[in-house]
């Protein structure tokens, strides 16, 4: 099913999709926290994640285009695309930024 | 579904002519294969007709000691499946274990990624240990001019030199230092003179119930470091591929955030999937009281740390990326998060 297909970054490895038991977060909280920390990344490339009803993440750029992911390790391409430019967590000038957080 | 529900898949690879179906046929020969399924190229290359039991259909057998035998027509994802399906049916034997040979100029990525990508694959398999065969003859020629070959010794748990007795001992010793430049963690059999049975190629793999620690203790005991590559590798460099791969482990003194670590390497594997060729480590995760193994793919939990040193260790076998680089990134993602650490 679309937005259901769960990845290991979803929890701590527990892959229950009922939250993260390491942390005590249900399975919302989870996923706002994992939206807040990737948006503090994709901030670098102008565009921003949104949750949507708990099944799919929205990212959207400035001009207020978005598109629908099913999971963070999906985020990536789409972002690029939109960004028009390489996401890479070795580019210096993300690290830098991402260490000014 | 607990780690050790799963079928464990052992990968056996290996360069053209390395001997990975020697290895095969002396394996299926063996009574300990007994609850193992194989997935071959083709059935006709291992010549089991002496072995054979019965003949389920025109791609599967089943050899006397239960082992079920099975030829890969295309798709591997495919062949998986119906085998799977077959044991559920009881038209095979039950297996425990899966053994894939993959062809001879494989990257053995794609192999891993069928496994842990496919939603039917992952909730029923995982990845075992992947045995790579380096013939002693030519393995550095191959080596040297096959990046396919570099690949295959670098994601190894363990490697078999094959032809030892034919290359002679120096030839042998050069292609051995090789391997460990390659891969500094994964121990290396030679099959002319080790006993060579399905235990000690499959068995003790992280998430092996009985044995997950040994694993662990050789990734992490040994000291991972290999030299990191030239910038410029002169366009002549016979050996360029191998030059540029290099090992490294990175130690961090407090827990990582596994929210941030996963928006970090999947960021990482996006950008540089090609070149990142294996991470593989123990994490002590905030919130987590027991340790975390990572291998790329889904985690697996483990019951308690075997030393008093509880830091995040992670191993990576990388080509060209630069390890200050990959440090640095890690620990600023990190500490994105709440109470996040640097590099030990």
């Amino acid at each position: 099913m679309f937005g259901a297909e769960a990845h290991w970054t979803d929890a701590a490895g527990q892959d229950t999709g009922s939250g993260d038991p390491a942390s005590g977060r249900t399975r919302r909280q989870a996923r706002l926290y994992r939206v807040a920390l990737a948006n503090k990344v994709l901030k670098h490339y102008g565009l921003t994640l949104a949750d949507w009803d708990g099944t799919y993440f929205v990212l959207a750029n400035r001009t207020g285009r978005s598109e629908i992911v099913d999971h963070l390790a999906a985020v990536w391409p789409v972002a690029e695309r939109m960004a028009g430019r390489a996401c890479d967590p070795l580019d210096p000038a993300l690290i830098a930024a991402v260490e000014r957080e | 579904m607990a780690a050790a529900d799963l079928i464990p898949v052992n990968i056996v690879t290996g360069f053209l002519g390395s001997g990975k179906t020697t290895l095969l046929q002396r394996l299926l020969a063996s009574p300990e294969l007994a609850g193992t399924a194989v997935l071959v190229n083709e059935l006709g290359e291992v010549a089991l007709d002496h072995l054979l039991l019965r003949r389920v259909d025109e791609t599967t057998v089943v050899l006397p000691s239960g082992c079920v035998c099975c030829a890969i027509r295309d798709d591997l994802g495919a062949a998986i499946r119906d085998l799977y399906g077959k044991r559920e049916q009881g038209t095979v034997p039950s297996f425990d274990r899966l053994a894939i040979e993959t062809t001879g100029l494989a990257d053995p990525a794609p192999i891993i990624f069928t496994l842990m990508a496919e939603p039917v694959l992952r909730h029923h398999f995982r990845l075992g240990n992947i045995v790579t065969t380096v013939d002693a003859v030519n393995g550095g020629l191959h080596l040297a001019q096959h990046p396919e070959s570099v690949k295959q010794v670098a994601v190894a748990d363990l490697l078999v030199l094959t032809k030892t007795d034919l290359a002679g001992r120096a030839r042998a010793e050069a292609l051995r230092t090789a391997c460990r430049r390659l891969n500094p963690a994964a121990p290396i059999l030679e099959s002319a003179v080790d006993t060579i049975g399905p235990d000690q190629l499959f068995t003790g793999d992280l998430a092996d119930p009985s044995d997950r620690w040994e694993d662990a203790r050789r990734w992490l005991g040994v000291e991972v470091e290999t030299t990191a590559p030239r910038e410029a590798s002169p366009a002549r460099d016979v050996n360029r591929h191998g030059r540029d791969i290099y090992a490294f482990s990175a130690t961090f003194d407090r827990p990582l955030d596994w929210t941030a670590f996963g928006i970090w390497l999947t960021m990482l594997l996006h950008a540089h999937g090609e070149n990142v060729l294996r991470v593989k480590g123990i994490l002590q995760v905030i919130g987590m009281p027991t340790p975390v193994v990572n291998l790329v793919h889904p985690p697996v939990h483990l019951d308690g740390w075997a030393t008093a040193d509880h830091r995040t260790r992670l191993v990576f076998i990388v080509r060209k990326l630069p390890r200050q680089v990959i440090e640095r990134s890690l620990s600023a993602f990190n500490r994105l998060a709440t109470g996040g650490e640097r590099p030990a």
